[in-house]
């Protein structure tokens, strides 16, 4: 009995001891940011398509046009500073800014524009084609790219393009400024040092990239001499955490300072706790199911109207979507300029059941469904498994992380499919380029778009998408597009379902946060914690 | 003479009454430890439950309802619902389906297979002892939970590639509880008789030596179910298991996580389940070894 | 005057083993040794071909030009037969090259050379808890055998062979982070002292220590007891067991009633010569129990989110890696055979009745 005793005491006073730990806080020049980043596969500006992977690269590298946070829709000159078009309209002629430095400490030159834009090309990786859509080619890049002195630079397109679509093509991430010398000093096998700069970075950005851990954290580090003066948070520090759940709760306890993956069940939680602010920032991400057309039941259009008529898109987003989704059902997201609000579809069991009969399936058929398994993917995907049950279409969820179910999708392996898209720039075409274009639907296609992923042979909406870009009159070009997503709405292999709003949560000191409608119009250089 | 005087006799008259008198005498021992039957009964719950799953009236679980969603246990839903509206009481009834069926199938499976093993390699000892038990001991020295891991995240997930995945590093040690009850009957003089009476190796194995060894390995089987609900439930939890909407309790588990604060009965409620169930296997193993196996302390 | 008295039963040899059986012994052992994970080695190929994921596409992506894929598929030697396969498997595994990780691209070992020390600190916490706590707990119960502390600690030790470790997990991190705010919450240590510590041996609490900055040592223990504990109660729970039933035998032996006739005080026979003959089984126990906990890890570093070994294999199976799902199950299987052998071999050496 004794010895039990002594134990259990011994024991007691050790945890008593430890357990008396000073909580710490987060220091106060570093931002610890809870947010799901197992989607990135790479940081190298010339490959990088994934959400998270923009992000951290938006902080990292400065573009040749910009979007900045004092306002996020008005475009403007990043590492460029002026320009001037040619009178055939097909060249831009671009002066930087002086007085640029990169994270190595040499100067920013036009060689280095130059070279960056070049390299996308060249190394012909997935984001390519938003430069390759000017025609440039490995063999012209050379001379429709050049840089004329240490501080101009021309680009050239093959046609005539109107001149704010080129320049919001110039904002995207491939359109990210690299060292050039920095990156080629790390060359291996003529790759242009995409291996090395996939997990480090060349840029002159306000962050440098010190270490990004897969599926773990991505730590940044200000940049001291960045043009628009050094960021007051010295460290940002991105911690993967897959559950949200898991993001209030450290939020609560003060171990991480913003929680980026917050459902409305969390948000709820934490409404009464003074310490947190809970911020909503409308964003262009839109949610849909894709139907590969290459599955039979889903190329027939009675099956793919039916399958409109078989989301309850309305019950979803006033559930577990709310405050962070509301229903949308056009590919260009609402609140900016050619947007369609119209939301003709919602669940309507019976009418679905008559238009799978007319089809030839008045017995349903068996679908896969490939879905991510994070929050919300994963509730959304279990309730359009339930309501298509109720029609008769017997669906397999299988799960994968966003890496594996992208992968997937590229390869045209899926059925259906249930993912997002955020615009790469602001302009329309971004959108429409995606979901209503596709010049080649064979398998060798050099470019891959939504559209191509879904199979769907579509030559006169790729036509109608051509002309609109060309369109040099705004509200016939609007007109246009509102056309394009009409019929994309009306039949295609995309249900459209919802548009997002991200519902940030930060301790109440972290201050002057921002984050833009697209997936990388986030800043950090402009916040600071009290 | 009374059915309990008959089968308490001590002059059996056949084999029957002889082992009938011997069955009750054993479950008259189990029963008397309360331990072992409160065991018992979690394990005949568990069947019942499973068994009338589909005539109890606890509702449908897979019926969602997105008005209903997190709503604690009250009359209505006595588990409460899990984050699409669906009853918690009526998803964890029926996993007690899936549970019984993997616990089902995994005994089936490894029982009969480490059974035969054994028995052969204790019968005919030599090469074939030495092949068999070194295969044996290299499955033996496997991490079950790991294996079962790389093998459904090869196979892909689902119920059956886990039973598969399961029972593969499962069954080892049925093979050396056999092996080692066969090598102490198989000089003995019964054995020789029979032998000597000229009946195969085949016949004796399956008639004589195998039936000497069912009790150890029930045993063994009964206490290895824990393990077994423990691991299934594991791989449900990594999202390996049955998959959605499959109300398997290591999954549900797992959906749970998401809102543990607010709504701890989503994960509690099929934690619990499993909780019980393997008690109740551990229980009843433990009470069967006491009464079958009373050399073990 | 330690002299400890002698009964019989496991590692109470009165006199040692003869060289020459012992080092037929240790050749047999180390012969099964070669076998056994060469029989491992041959169960992971068979897995890693059986998979549905072209491993060439893995690599190069789906985008690669064809000769690409054929330099590559050449490479990795996928057009030899399969024996051929093997065999250069089995001599890359053997030198430590166990190939590269399709999502990160450095070669296995690295990464996992990288979380193996969070598992390792784990475990041994572990471990350490359930032997300080399991040791006496079931000598307590074999004394005390039929009265409530024995049942007890049998109650205790049971519900530790059947609660799920991710739940026990959870509602650990519920009741003792979320709402006592006991301990702090998943990872290994706080942000402040992450990028401040040398990480020279990568187990947190040493290095730590060694750094001389007490309070990231308290924080790194905040993070680790938690999982520790929930892990180390199934170690507890096991070795409890394990120990009473031990004990009981060594109880019930002549040379106890013995030397509580001739008057030695009850403490002295129980803890110094009872439990003092039952030591080395006892540590082929730990060994087990260590081995069982290597494996307990994966779920519990999901829900601590514990940057170890465990969660490093479940996230390259969600990213379909078979390449570290292969890996990883090799260093683990080989640390499994490794502790069941020194189980084995101690208890060989110890006791010359087990043949």
């Amino acid at each position: 009995m004794k010895a039990l005793a002594r134990l259990l005491a011994a024991t007691a006073v050790a945890a008593i001891a430890f357990t008396g730990a000073p909580r710490a806080d987060t220091p106060a020049d570093t931002l610890v940011v809870a947010k799901q980043i197992d989607d990135i596969i790479t940081l190298d500006p010339a490959e990088v398509f994934e959400f998270s992977g923009g992000e951290v690269i938006a902080q990292v590298y400065d573009r040749i046009m910009m979007y900045e946070p004092e306002d996020t829709e008005k475009l403007v000159g990043g590492v460029a500073e002026s320009w001037t078009v040619s009178d055939d309209g097909k060249t831009i002629t671009f002066k930087i800014r002086a007085g640029q430095t990169f994270h190595s400490g040499r100067p920013v030159t036009a060689h280095d524009v130059a070279f960056s834009l070049q390299r996308v090309i060249k190394l012909d990786l997935t984001p390519a084609f938003i430069l390759t859509q000017f025609g440039w080619t490995k063999d012209n890049v050379e001379t429709m790219v050049k840089a004329i002195d240490d501080s101009t630079f021309s680009v050239t397109t093959e046609n005539q393009l109107a001149t704010s679509f080129v320049l919001n093509c110039l904002s995207a991430g491939v359109a990210s400024v690299v060292d050039r010398e920095e990156v080629m000093a790390h060359e291996v096998n003529g790759d242009l040092g995409h291996e090395w700069l996939k997990s480090n970075s060349a840029g002159s950005g306000a962050y440098k990239l010190v270490v990004w851990k897969a599926n773990d954290t991505v730590v940044l580090e200000a940049n001291p001499n960045d043009r628009h003066g050094a960021p007051k948070i010295a460290r940002v520090i991105f911690r993967h955490i897959a559950e949200p759940a898991a993001q209030a709760l450290q939020l609560e306890k003060g171990d991480i300072d913003m929680a980026r993956n917050l459902g409305p069940d969390q948000i709820a939680s934490l409404s009464g706790n003074a310490d947190i602010g809970v911020t909503t920032y409308p964003k262009a991400d839109v949610y849909y199911l894709g139907l590969n057309q290459k599955v039979e039941p889903l190329s027939k259009p009675q099956v793919r109207q039916a399958i409109r008529w078989l989301v309850d898109y309305q019950g979803m987003a006033d559930s577990f979507l709310k405050g962070s989704y509301k229903v949308h059902q056009a590919f260009w997201p609402s609140g900016f300029y050619a947007a369609y609000t119209e939301t003709p579809f919602h669940l309507d069991v019976e009418k679905a059941k008559a238009l799978l009969a007319e089809a030839g399936y008045a017995d349903g058929f068996d679908l896969k469904f490939d879905c991510v398994n994070t929050w919300p993917q994963t509730d959304i995907c279990q309730n359009i498994q339930s309501t298509f049950g109720q029609a008769g279409i017997r669906v397999e969820i299988v799960p994968g992380d966003s890496k594996q179910v992208i992968t997937k999708y590229r390869a045209r392996n899926h059925e259906m499919v249930s993912l997002y898209w955020s615009p790469d720039y602001m302009d329309p075409h971004s959108n429409a380029d995606t979901f209503a274009r596709n010049p080649d639907n064979s398998d060798e296609a050099q470019s891959k778009p939504l559209a191509w992923r879904n199979s769907w042979e579509i030559p006169e909406l790729t036509k109608l998408a051509d002309d609109a870009v060309l369109e040099r009159d705004a509200d016939k070009r609007a007109a246009m597009y509102i056309e394009m997503q009409k019929k994309v709405q009306e039949d295609s292999p995309f249900v459209i379902m919802f548009q997002s709003t991200e519902q940030v949560a930060a301790r109440t000191n972290v201050k002057g946060f921002v984050s833009g409608p697209t997936f990388d119009t986030v800043f950090y250089r402009t916040a600071w914690k009290e | 003479m009374s059915a309990r005087a008959w089968l308490l006799s001590d002059a059996p008259a056949s084999r029957l009454q002889a082992r009938l008198g011997r069955a009750y005498l054993s479950a008259r021992a189990l029963v008397a430890n309360p331990l072992a039957l409160a065991g018992l009964l979690i394990v005949v719950a568990l069947v019942v439950v499973a068994a009338l799953a589909p005539m109890l009236e606890v509702g449908d679980p897979f019926a969602q309802d997105l008005s209903q969603r997190l709503l604690p246990p009250s009359a209505e839903h006595w588990f409460g619902t899990d984050q699409l509206g669906r009853d918690i009481l009526s998803r964890v009834v029926q996993g007690a389906r899936l549970t019984l069926t993997i616990v089902v199938l995994v005994a089936v499976i490894v029982g009969p297979l480490g059974l035969l093993i054994g028995t052969v390699a204790g019968y005919f000892g030599g090469w074939i002892d030495a092949v068999l038990m070194r295969v044996t001991d290299i499955f033996l020295a496997f991490p079950r939970l790991i294996l079962a891991l790389a093998f459904v995240s090869a196979l892909g997930p689902g119920i059956e590639n886990a039973i598969i995945a399961i029972s593969i590093t499962l069954w080892p040690p049925y093979a050396r509880i056999a092996r080692a009850e066969t090598m102490t009957v198989r000089n003995s003089d019964f054995i020789a008789a029979i032998q000597l009476q000229g009946a195969s190796s085949a016949r004796i194995l399956w008639g004589h030596i195998m039936p000497l060894c069912v009790s150890s390995v029930i045993i063994r089987v009964t206490l290895d179910m824990a393990g077994v609900i423990l691991i299934a439930a594991g791989l449900g939890f990594l999202g390996l298991g049955a998959q959605p909407p499959a109300p398997e309790w290591g999954a549900m588990v797992s959906a749970g996580r998401d809102f543990l604060l607010d709504q701890w009965w989503v994960a509690t409620m099929p934690g619990l389940a499993i909780f019980i169930v393997s008690l109740g296997f551990n229980l009843l193993g433990d009470g069967l070894r006491d009464v079958l196996d009373p050399k073990h302390a | 005057m330690a002299e400890v008295l002698r009964g019989t039963g496991p590692g109470t040899a009165r006199k040692a083993p003869s060289l020459a059986r012992l080092s037929r012994r240790a050749g047999v052992l180390l012969g099964t040794l070669a076998l056994t994970f060469l029989g491992l080695l041959f169960v992971t190929f068979v897995i890693g071909r059986v998979i549905p994921i072209d491993p060439v596409l893995a690599i190069v992506g789906d985008r690669a030009l064809p000769e690409v894929y054929e330099r590559v598929k050449l490479e990795l030697g996928l057009d030899k037969p399969l024996t051929t396969q093997f065999v250069r498997y089995v001599a890359e595994t053997a030198t430590g090259n166990f190939g590269k990780s399709v999502l990160t691209g450095n070669p296995v070992l690295d990464d996992i050379r990288q979380f193996f020390p969070a598992t390792l600190e784990l475990a041994t916490l572990a471990t350490l808890l359930g032997v300080a706590l399991g040791v006496p707990a079931g000598v307590l119960a074999a004394v005390h055998k039929g009265r409530w502390p024995d049942h007890v600690i049998r109650v205790v030790s049971l519900i530790g062979y059947s609660v799920p470790v991710f739940w026990l997990g959870l509602v650990g991190l519920l009741v003792f982070y979320a709402r006592l705010d006991w301990v702090a919450g998943p990872g290994r240590i706080d942000i402040v002292y992450e990028y401040s510590i040398e990480q020279s041996t990568g187990l947190m609490l040493v290095d730590t220590a060694l750094s001389g900055n007490w309070d990231a040592f308290r924080d790194a223990f905040a993070h680790i007891i938690l999982p520790a504990s929930i892990l180390g109660y199934y170690s507890l729970a096991y070795i409890a067991r394990m120990t009473r039933s031990f004990m009981l035998e060594q109880l019930a032996q002549e040379y106890v009633t013995t030397a509580r006739v001739k008057g030695l005080g009850e403490g002295r026979v129980v803890w110094r010569h009872a439990l003092g003959n039952v030591m080395v089984p006892l540590i082929t126990v730990v060994a087990l129990s260590y081995a069982y906990l290597l494996e307990g890890a994966v779920l519990t570093e999901t829900v601590f989110a514990w940057p170890g070994l465990g969660l490093y294999i479940t996230n390259s199976l969600f990213n379909a890696d078979m390449t570290a799902v292969l890996g990883g199950t090799v260093v683990v299987g080989v640390c499994f055979i490794g502790l069941n052998l020194l189980s084995d071999l101690l208890y060989a050496v110890f006791d010359p009745r087990t043949r």
